[in-house]
């Protein structure tokens, strides 16, 4: 029985939408990941030197006021390069995650509601994908199609919407036995206004939840793709195809390695520690109860 | 007579999800003295498991005791620290909870849950606890007391498992006992079992109790002593007998009414040739089909019944027994193996997907559980607007003014239509449930134990809101419950199924005479009466110990019942399944002994 929290749903006041508590760590997170939105929007604007602009200076250089996080391989300013990869790093997580969850939501859902022959199909295909290695999936895929940036981006997509699919679905069949989706079927409701009007409002949470998550996985992939040489190709750079450029420049310790490597660790780690500060408080206090 | 639990001003408060801090226990001071059973008896947030909880010095996560005293014999638990209260607890205070299905370990044997705390406090050997715990299970009537101990949670019935929960209570003959509930999740048959063994034990044992529910009628037959609760604070405190018969505060009077629901008169039915709804030989279930035209688990078995326009039909049996699954065959949400149903004459459609909207207007379904029923992020307003506007085309400001109307109807204020469900209280939500349906104007609302989650004084208002709307609009409705009592309040005919079978169907007034079907007996004598007493009256042996929870639904000779009547015949019962057939009161009936012995039996 579940009498004082009941009897206080009941009387309590309706509040109005606050800012959400965050907690020292959710504040953090935020503000990182505000910072590097906002280098991958105006980056640019920012940046000393040109990216692929040669400079009158020595290879790995450290750093200095001249060239704040010192120079590349090539001589080049890292800081302008870090700025022009935060775009293409950022960029195409975003777009890839935003695919991969939009895919897999609508497929989740799709599933869930219609049930039967079409969930169970899809359920064992988009099973098979993801017993694929993700990384050796992606060579695959990037060998096949070449790397210009939108095979890039499709290919992280696909890579991803399984395991986004399978978040959604399960969700969703909990939400979709309710009585009150029950209540919509013998309404005579058709499918689509159950999944957007029924089903989808009470999986909001966890679905961005599974975003912040996903953004993170897709993070460190296309790095690791661009680290292996697979990725987003020269004279453009990413994060990841930065550190690969500069790796012989770890034997003198130079900036140029350690930067981009550091931009990568901050970014997936205040993504993590924001979208903890957003839900995680709420699941904890969900299965306290 | 000593005084062994003594609570004085005690004060509990919770922190509310806004962060507030609330008292739900206010100033509540009683005691119970040695030997003595004492009820606390209220609604939920009537504040009566935290007062029964805070005797062990336990408040729940998110509660806190402010303030008071409590003391147990000679010890004051308010000021024990944490070791001390783990000292206590289970030894000499125990707790048997409502949900014994819960509170055991589903991955270790019985006998090992049951001398736990024996073991824990040190108090005897292993050979010595499982000697004691065998002589438990003897004194609270488990059947195979031997090697029930090696079994798991999961092999036992609910009933039993209660029963079991009680002798791991009484391992460590505690001082004080906690009953929370522990009958309230139970079958009447099931329940009058376990209320039993807990009464037998508690005469031979001298226990001393704490007794906690929202049933006056169970509470009568346990109870020496009964303190009324409301909002965290003392209504009422007096004996048993004088409690029940001459109750003082005007709560104690509305609990005790509704404990009894007055019989509303039956509805005149308008003798029209087609009835309203009529459903005949109706088969459903799960699996393929067999050979002979059934499911291989038929849920439902050779169904009939009529509805007439603007009557109720009262459906009843133990949960379990397909009533729901009735329900939702009828309104299309499950498939149908074979058989019709009718709408004034016309057969409709096996699923909702090849139902008119209108057909599928006329038919709503009312489902149990508001809390799951009613779309948590969706406002009131938007919950009955849209089958306003789906079913009756209206649109905007129209929408608007039959949602109030619709409010109205349910006795609900308009500032209702901008909150969200879960801001709500039980019984305004089950209202909520009730207008979406009425939203849709239909002819038939098929009602899904719809009271059967609130508390008895919210319950009673909801079937007088059911009985004024029948009034005042003609709806008919199916009425589903497990509760004998508000059935035949509501209903003018009543249909009682076994194992989804129907077994006796007739008006209220030809149930209310014999000759009746064994089980119906056993489900009417079940029923506790609001008088002490009335327990050790029941008859001691109405049926076999069979388990309710297992029917045998895949049975395909013979009565479904046989496994647990004690009036079956042998060699006629286990073989031919009794087809339904007319007594001398008009009902119908499924039994093979005639009128005379069954009447002759169930006086």
């Amino acid at each position: 029985m579940n009498v004082p929290n009941g009897a206080i749903a009941a009387t309590s006041i309706p509040t109005r939408r606050r800012l959400p508590r965050l907690g020292f760590a959710g504040w953090m997170g935020a503000a990182l990941v505000v910072f590097w939105l906002a280098m991958a929007l105006f980056g640019s604007f920012l940046a000393p030197h040109g990216v692929g602009e040669i400079l009158d200076a020595d290879a790995f250089e450290p750093m200095s006021r001249q060239y704040p996080l010192g120079t590349d391989y090539l001589s080049r300013d890292i800081l302008s390069r870090i700025l022009a990869g935060t775009r293409q790093t950022v960029g195409i997580a975003l777009v890839a995650t935003f695919l991969a969850a939009l895919g897999g939501s609508v497929l989740g859902l799709a599933a869930a509601v219609v049930g039967g022959w079409f969930d169970a199909g899809l359920s064992r295909f988009l099973d098979a994908l993801v017993s694929i290695p993700s990384k050796m999936f992606g060579l695959l895929l990037v060998a096949a199609f070449g790397s210009s940036l939108p095979a890039l981006t499709l290919t992280l997509a696909v890579i991803y919407l399984p395991g986004c699919y399978r978040i959604v679905r399960a969700v969703s069949v909990n939400v979709a036995t309710l009585d009150f989706v029950l209540v919509a079927r013998a309404r005579g409701e058709g499918t689509f206004y159950i999944v957007r009007h029924e089903v989808l409002p009470n999986i909001v949470g966890p679905m961005l939840t599974d975003f912040g998550l996903r953004f993170v996985y897709v993070l460190l992939l296309l790095s690791s793709l661009s680290f292996l040489g697979l990725g987003v190709q020269p004279p453009d750079a990413d994060w990841g195809s930065l550190v690969r450029e500069n790796i012989s420049g770890l034997a003198y310790g130079a900036p140029a390695v350690l930067m981009p490597a550091l931009a990568i660790a901050s970014l997936s780690i205040g993504v993590n520690l924001l979208f903890d500060g957003l839900f995680g408080s709420r699941l904890q206090r969900k299965g306290g109860s | 007579m000593t005084a062994l639990l003594e609570v004085e001003h005690l004060r509990v408060a919770a922190r509310g999800a806004d962060g507030r801090t609330i008292e739900i226990v206010k100033d509540v001071s009683f005691s119970v003295d040695r030997g003595e059973v004492v009820a606390l008896i209220g609604e939920s947030g009537s504040g009566k498991t935290t007062i029964a909880l805070s005797a062990m010095g336990y408040a729940r996560a998110g509660c806190r005791i402010v303030g008071g005293r409590i003391t147990l014999g000679d010890s004051e638990v308010t000021a024990l620290d944490e070791t001390d209260l783990a000292d206590l607890r289970g030894r000499r205070v125990a707790y048997i909870a409502q949900s014994a299905a819960a509170a055991f370990n589903p991955s270790r044997t019985i006998m090992a849950q049951v001398i736990e705390s024996a073991l824990i406090h040190k108090l005897m050997t292993r050979e010595a606890a499982e000697a004691k715990a065998l002589a438990l299970f003897k004194a609270l009537a488990l059947p195979d007391p031997d090697q029930i101990g090696q079994r798991y949670p999961h092999q036992v019935s609910g009933g039993q498992l209660q029963r079991l929960l009680a002798a791991m209570a009484l391992i460590t003959d505690p001082e004080l006992v906690i009953f929370d509930e522990p009958t309230t999740a139970l079958d009447v048959t099931t329940q009058i079992e376990v209320l039993k063994a807990f009464k037998s034990v508690i005469r031979e044992r001298g226990t001393t109790g704490l007794y906690v529910s929202h049933d006056l009628a169970v509470v009568a037959q346990v109870a020496d002593r009964i303190i009324v609760l409301r909002d965290g604070a003392v209504q009422e405190v007096g004996p048993t007998g004088r409690l029940i018969t001459a109750p003082v505060s005007d709560y104690t009077r509305s609990l005790v009414a509704a404990a009894e629901p007055s019989v509303r008169p039956i509805t005149p039915a308008p003798k029209s040739p087609v009835p309203l709804l009529e459903v005949t030989g109706l088969v459903a279930g799960y699996g393929r089909t067999q050979r002979d035209g059934k499911p291989l688990l038929p849920i439902l078995d050779d169904i009939g019944l009529r509805i007439q326009r603007g009557t109720s039909l009262g459906v009843i049996g133990e949960s379990g027994c397909g009533k729901s699954t009735l329900a939702r065959v009828i309104a299309g949400l499950q498939p149908l193996a074979a058989g019709s149903i009718r709408l004034d004459g016309r057969p409709l459609a096996p699923t909702v997907g090849k139902r008119s909207r209108e057909d599928l207007r006329r038919i709503q379904i009312v489902f149990q559980m508001a809390d799951t029923a009613l779309n948590p992020s969706g406002t009131v307003a938007g919950i009955l607007g849209r089958p306003v506007a789906f079913y009756h085309g209206l649109a905007g400001p129209a929408v608007r003014r039959r949602v109030l109307q619709l409010l109205d109807l349910v006795k609900l204020p308009a500032t209702v239509a901008d909150r969200r469900p879960t801001e709500l209280s039980g019984g305004q939500k089950q209202r909520i449930n009730l207008a979406r349906a009425l939203a849709a104007e239909p002819d038939l609302i098929l009602c899904d134990e719809v009271t059967s989650a609130l508390d008895p004084v919210v319950a009673a208002a909801i079937v007088d809101l059911l009985v004024d709307l029948r009034r005042e609009l003609g709806v008919s409705y199916m009425f589903i419950s497990h509760d004998l009592k508000t059935v035949r309040a509501l209903c003018d005919e009543v249909m009682v199924l076994y194992a989804g079978r129907k077994i006796e169907a007739g008006s209220r007034d030809a149930l209310a005479t014999p000759p009746h079907h064994p089980y119906f007996s056993l489900l009417a004598n079940s029923v506790p009466a609001l008088r002490t007493g009335w327990l050790d009256l029941a008859d001691a042996q109405q049926a076999l110990p069979g388990d309710a929870a297992r029917f045998p639904f895949g049975q395909r000779t013979g009565c479904r019942f046989y496994g647990r009547c004690v009036q079956r015949i042998d060699g006629l019962c286990d073989r031919e399944m009794p087809t339904l057939r007319h007594t001398v009161s008009g009902s119908e009936l499924a039994c093979h002994r005639s009128d005379d012995e069954l009447g002759a039996l169930s006086l």
